[in-house]
């Protein structure tokens, strides 16, 4: 038993495809016995080759490309504002106190809610998916590189003073290395919900992208194509969820807790 | 000593704002420091050697008083705090370069420089090592060599082995008065043993309770080296009588 148990975890690289493939299995089989129309439940071969034909077809191919292109404008440009704008805060309480309730208030907004505005007022082009994006990916970004760069060691701040360091050499070799574990934290949350924001743009209304697919096979009882666009949706912030972890890893390879 | 001083504080005083008219730090303190002298700094806790060394850094302005670098111009520092205060994403010799990339020294030459304080401080075959790895006596190694990398006019030095066990801790008063030999630094050391004073030093100031005030200005003629031995000299037990009353 203890043999066993210790082999389990030996290969537990495998155990993960192991458990995609029994839920593959599982969804092929209710499919099957459940005697559900097509529309409803398509069965994972159904699925397949709709993938194929829209690959052949090309609209895989170009719709995944705005929307990967949405993601990547709206990841880029809320994570760099809150960049700034979070050290700015983390420096100045003064400018914290200013920017506070909207902060807050930026928050207590379901962004879902107001992507109908955004998509009227900037029309159902890529800008208004990118500038939800943005909206969605700053807030994390913005309070982890608060925290980030508060949580510099103070004693750190002395050294680097008591050496006459110019305050370009005090954020480059002090704060930014010490900020980085949390910020890029906050990036690998921002990445996630940048999909999300893409998305959601998309479904509110879009002539292009993975959303828009979505809409399309929804309104031609085409479930299969429904199916193709989530999962192109789930590898795409799975992709970037990895960027950013890869990233993490590769500079933080100081932490402790990453040397396991 | 002849020389003119290196160091010359005048009237010091440290107000920090409180709720009910200032907490005093600092009160009146002066003193002269000669080139190359060994100083260290005795008071109970909470008597201002901290502040003393900040304002002497340039990381606190003083609320009244001068501190007058020989010269005139700001003297180069080098800091070892009561924690070795390395970056954790810095190696060893990565840390002890520091000062030199802030002077923006070429990086062949500062690793040349960093690879003789490694030598200096006994850590060969350490350069490379990680600050999570290496035990507090390292670290505090690599901190000192940091500090004297840039050949600072001044070492400043609070509590440097205060957070080491008492085995560890007289090693490195060997190390440390050898390195002082080696190096010729003008040193002042905040501490809070007298015996560690009487080891190192070539002169005590000690601080009164707060607000700090200079209570007593003792020269340490101990012969150097000094060696374990001394401590049970007759003369090393009336210096450490006359600290220890000071301090009350
Ligand atoms: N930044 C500060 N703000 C307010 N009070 C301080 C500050 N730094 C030190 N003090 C106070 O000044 C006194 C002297 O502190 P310190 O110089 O650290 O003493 P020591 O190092 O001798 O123990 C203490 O009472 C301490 O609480
Ligand atoms: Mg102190």
């Amino acid at each position: 038993m203890a043999d066993a148990l210790r082999n389990i975890h030996r290969n537990r690289r495998w155990l993960g495809l192991i458990s995609l493939l029994m839920g593959l299995f599982l969804w092929w089989l209710v499919s099957q016995t459940a005697n559900l129309p097509s529309f409803i439940l398509p069965s994972p071969m159904e699925v397949w080759s709709r993938f194929l034909v829209a690959l052949a077809d090309g609209s895989l191919f170009l719709n995944t490309g705005v929307t990967l292109f949405e993601i990547l404008c709206g990841l880029f440009a809320g994570a760099g504002l809150a960049t700034v704008i979070g050290y700015l805060v983390a420096k100045s309480r003064a400018l914290e106190r200013v920017l506070a309730p909207y902060l807050v208030a930026s928050q207590a907004v379901p962004l879902v809610a107001i992507a109908p505005l955004l998509v009227i007022w900037f029309g159902p082009g890529m800008f208004s998916k990118i500038l939800i994006c943005a909206l969605i990916v700053f807030f994390p970004v913005l309070v982890n590189t608060v925290v980030g760069v508060r949580a510099v060691p103070p004693a750190l701040n002395d050294l680097m003073h008591s050496l006459r360091a110019t305050r370009g050499q005090i954020l480059l070799k002090l704060e930014i290395p010490a900020a980085l574990p949390i910020f890029l934290s906050g990036l690998r949350i921002g990445a996630t919900l940048s999909v999300i924001g893409a998305v959601v743009g998309e479904l509110v209304g879009s002539d292009r992208g993975l959303g828009f697919l979505i809409n399309i096979g929804r309104g031609q009882y085409d479930t299969a194509l429904v199916f193709v666009a989530i999962f192109m949706l789930i590898i795409l912030a799975l992709v970037l969820y990895g960027i950013v972890a890869w990233i993490e890893s590769r500079v933080l390879s100081w932490q402790e807790w990453r040397s396991q | 000593m002849t020389t003119a001083p290196i160091l010359t504080v005048q009237d010091l005083s440290a107000v920090f704002p409180d709720n009910n008219g200032g907490l005093r730090a600092l009160q009146n303190v002066s003193f002269e420091i000669c080139p190359q002298e060994f100083i260290c700094v005795l008071g109970p806790s909470g008597s201002g050697k901290t502040t003393l060394l900040r304002i002497l850094a340039g990381l606190l302005k003083p609320t009244s008083g001068k501190v007058d670098f020989g010269n005139g111009r700001q003297p180069r520092i080098g800091m070892v705090f009561q924690q070795a205060n390395l970056m954790p994403w810095r190696t060893a010799i990565q840390n002890i370069m520091l000062p030199l990339e802030l002077d923006g020294m070429d990086h062949d030459a500062a690793k040349e420089r960093a690879r003789k304080l490694i030598d200096l401080v006994g850590l060969q075959g350490f350069e490379s090592s990680l600050p999570r790895d290496l035990s507090g006596g390292m670290a505090q190694r690599v901190a000192i060599a940091r500090a004297l990398i840039h050949d600072p006019d001044l070492l400043l030095l609070d509590e440097p082995f205060g957070s080491l066990d008492a085995l560890t801790r007289e090693r490195m008063w060997t190390e440390l008065s050898r390195i002082w030999q080696a190096r010729q630094k003008t040193v002042i050391m905040v501490t809070h043993s007298i015996e560690e004073s009487l080891f190192l030093a070539d002169r005590v100031l000690v601080l009164t309770q707060r607000p700090g005030r200079i209570k007593l200005d003792l020269t340490v003629d101990i012969p150097r080296p000094r060696e374990d031995e001394m401590r049970y000299t007759s003369h090393f037990g009336e210096l450490a009588k006359k600290l220890k009353e000071a301090i009350g």
